[in-house]
């Protein structure tokens, strides 16, 4: 099979069948060897992520014992916001964990085949605004089956920003530099409202009515979400405040916004993360765009090649690779988005391997290239033009 | 003290409501999910046991005592009770007899469980599950138990690790001091293969009106075929008055199909009570075959081959079943196996366990099955 336009390589159409192929043994290598070791990986990661995230409330509700009201030596701010700091950080690190990591991975399917009930991809409800199967609509079908073709792709842009020259310029890019800060650090409301069904009904092609009922199962997430950090957690603190504030003269309602502060905070940290790892996968130089004469009939080789064009790897510490949810193996993460995450590293290994021998490129740059040629192409993109991408990807 | 016409508020709605406010703290979670870290025993969302103690009761059949977390409701003794157990990773649900009565009172109970030829998961139960891990149980169910008022004369014919619902509901009797008059007839291949040996044969010594015939089926030899399995001719030596007695049995297909024939024939089916072990799969023949299938939420059948993706068939018999990238990378497909077998068409691999999670783009049907579109 050929595509109306050929993908920007010079490889023959049996050479990208062959790097197909050299692609789904390096899966099925991995898939097969799948055991013990990485089941106890998710349970621990689990088991940690969920110790981190209620220790760290405590430490918040701990924090609040030293507020300079109270009698003891050890009271004042200084102590409070350590201690409450120390708390928030947790919380926020386990949110991550468990969105990047544990959630994203399970929702990706990539933990089905151990056949725990606790741990299906149809039943796992994530730490954020957006439903679980919303988001897997969005992302697994339309964003990790159409990866990078315009029109296609919802995540090209998020239909708010031009991330190619490819796209034409419209005056109403012009303010996208602000829309990126913004989506920074409302990352989980934006994804929460990331529905092509919304921007249908902004742009006039559906009632407003006939999105409703997605609207209030959307709702309803969204306020199980407020409710817990906004409610539930200091509203229990400004609970506990109110008879001891007859004893330690402390307002309760400074306790509720001390807790609904950490929290938000926490849930902030959160957002800037997710969205620079995840802006990182897909926007920087050197990432290729497509259109859609490019993948209509389309060989499963040349799906493999897209894949590994239009994704960016970012280098770092396995520590570092944990807390990114392994979308730091971006590219690996798209040639084979059901494996489980803690076998992108020596996928990678492989995979890297194979683009040198067929010579095309493999993207893979530190946090701070990856990010910086992001927020740059941004900048540049909000104007007309921008430098295209080479006709054919070369190493 | 509370006026008898005062409403007392009913406990477990209110305990829901506590439970549901608990669970706002943990959204989208549930409170039991970080009560687990402390305690699985403690959770609510899944009960787990612990493994408190194995005990091998021959060379391959080992009793493990499990303690059940909270809400566990007690077994009436036959009852079996379904068990998931993580095997290289992966988890599988089995269902094995409860062997200890419900009278024993330390909070426990046994399932003894015996290697299967070539069964992966009774093998890890026996051989690899340690003291101190947790599985994940259900509840004790089955009707296969004595009832509980009418005094009945039992006959217990067992074989090999059939005992164990047997073996249930003798302790529970001799522990309740009512043990009536009871035969049993018991299959082993030898002596030493015979499980709770020890425990029978004292308790065939100790009690006049239990009486225990043991057949070591291979230590007869050449008479093998003819004294050693089960025949109406045998029964009649070892219990002459079969006919009065309500018989309970437990064993393989062949043992039970036997007995469920002599019991048609005497016009006595309604004093035979069976266990069956679960139902063996079918062979799949090297050559592929595709099967029925039958997808039960919509209540259609279709006739399928071996490479055509269920998906596709499903689309074929006029259903419109939720699918997204058609290659198996998205999952939207997921749905479950009720029964029966399907093959990845990816890796050959064939899955048959009821429950499991099938792709059907990219799986088909291997011989007939049943899905829960």
């Amino acid at each position: 099979m050929t595509t109306k336009k050929p993908l920007p390589v010079d490889l023959t159409d049996e050479q990208i069948d062959e790097f197909g192929r050299e692609m789904e043994a390096i899966y099925d290598d991995i898939m097969q060897s799948r055991g013990e070791s990485d089941r106890q990986y998710i349970l621990g990661l689990i088991r940690t992520q969920r110790s981190m995230a209620l220790i760290g409330r405590l430490f918040m509700y701990a924090g609040l014992f030293f507020l300079p009201a109270w009698p003891h030596a050890m009271a004042g701010w200084t102590a409070t916001l350590l201690i409450m700091g120390l708390g928030t950080f947790m919380l926020g690190i386990a949110k991550i964990l468990e969105n990047m990591e544990i959630a994203h991975n399970v929702l990706h399917a990539q933990w089905d085949w151990m056949k725990d009930p606790d741990i299906q991809s149809n039943t796992w409800e994530w730490d954020t605004m957006s439903p679980s199967d919303r988001w897997m609509h969005s992302h697994n079908v339309v964003h990790h089956t159409w990866t990078n073709v315009l029109e296609k792709d919802l995540d090209v842009g998020y239909g708010i920003m031009r991330v190619t020259p490819l796209q034409e310029w419209h005056p109403k890019y012009l303010p996208q530099p602000v829309y990126f800060l913004l989506l920074m650090l409302f990352f989980e409301e934006g994804v929460a409202l990331h529905e092509q069904a919304l921007i249908d009904v902004v742009e006039g092609r559906k009632k407003a009515s006939e999105f409703k009922p997605l609207a209030k199962r959307i709702g309803r997430k969204i306020w199980g979400q407020v409710r817990k950090d906004y409610i539930m957690w200091p509203g229990l603190a400004a609970l506990v405040a109110v008879p001891i504030s007859f004893f330690v003269p402390e307002s309760p309602l400074l306790v509720f916004a001390l807790v609904a502060g950490a929290n938000f905070i926490a849930n902030i940290m959160r957002n800037i993360w997710a969205f620079m790892i995840i802006f990182c996968g897909h926007f920087p130089e050197g990432v290729y765009n497509f259109t859609p004469d490019q993948v209509e009939g389309e060989s499963r080789g040349q799906w493999y090649l897209r894949q590994l064009l239009g994704s960016a790897n970012i280098t770092g510490g396995s520590l570092f690779h944990v807390l990114s949810g392994n979308l730091s193996h971006q590219i690996e993460h798209h040639l084979f988005p059901d494996m489980c995450s803690n076998r992108y590293p020596e996928a990678s290994q492989r995979v890297r391997a194979v683009a040198a021998r067929y010579g095309l490129p493999y993207n893979r740059a530190s946090l701070w290239r990856q990010f910086g040629t992001t927020w740059l192409k941004n900048l540049r993109l909000a104007f007309p033009g921008g430098k295209p991408q080479p006709e054919v990807a070369r190493a | 003290m509370v006026a008898p016409d005062q409403q007392t508020p009913d406990p477990t709605t209110w305990r829901q409501k506590l439970s549901d406010v608990l669970d706002m703290f943990a959204f989208p979670l549930r409170t039991s999910h970080y009560v687990e870290l402390v305690n699985p025993l403690w959770s609510t969302h899944q009960m787990q046991a612990q493994v408190v103690e194995v005990w091998d009761e021959t060379k391959d059949a080992r009793t493990i005592t499990l303690r059940p977390g909270v809400n566990w409701r007690l077994n009436r003794p036959g009852q079996h009770v379904r068990i998931g157990i993580p095997v290289e990773g992966r988890h599988y649900t089995r269902t094995y007899t409860i062997s200890s009565p419900p009278e024993r009172n330390d909070d426990c109970f046994t399932i003894t469980v015996k290697i299967i030829d070539g069964g992966r998961v009774s093998k890890h139960i026996v051989r690899n599950i340690k003291v101190g891990d947790y599985l994940p149980i259900g509840l004790p169910q089955g009707d296969f138990y004595l009832p509980d008022a009418s005094p009945i004369q039992p006959l217990f014919i067992t074989a090999g690790s059939g005992i164990t619902p047997a073996m249930s509901m003798i302790r529970s009797l001799v522990a309740q001091e009512r043990l009536p008059d009871t035969v049993h007839i018991h299959y082993a291949p030898h002596e030493f293969d015979v499980i709770f040996s020890k425990e029978l044969r004292q308790l065939a010594a100790e009690k006049k009106q239990y009486h225990l015939h043991e057949v070591h089926t291979q230590e007869l030899g050449e008479q093998k075929q003819t004294q050693g399995y089960f025949s109406e001719e045998q029964l009649e030596t070892l219990c002459p008055d079969w006919k009065e007695r309500d018989c309970y049995a437990c064993g393989p297909p062949g043992l039970l199909a036997a007995l469920e024939d002599l019991y048609e024939k005497a016009g006595l089916s309604r004093r035979l009570h069976v266990e069956r072990f679960r139902a063996d799969f079918a062979e799949i023949p090297n050559n592929a075959v595709g099967g029925k299938v039958r997808f039960a939420q919509s209540n259609r059948d279709v006739d399928a081959d071996s490479e055509t993706n269920l998906l596709r068939v499903a689309e074929d018999a006029g259903m419109n079943p939720p699918h997204g990238c058609r290659m198996g990378i998205c999952h939207t497909c997921n749905t479950r196996l009720l029964s029966g077998c399907v093959r990845d068409l990816r890796t050959g691999e064939v899955l048959n366990e009821s429950g499991a999670i099938v792709q059907t783009c990219v799986c088909a049907a291997a011989g007939d099955c049943e899905l829960d579109l």
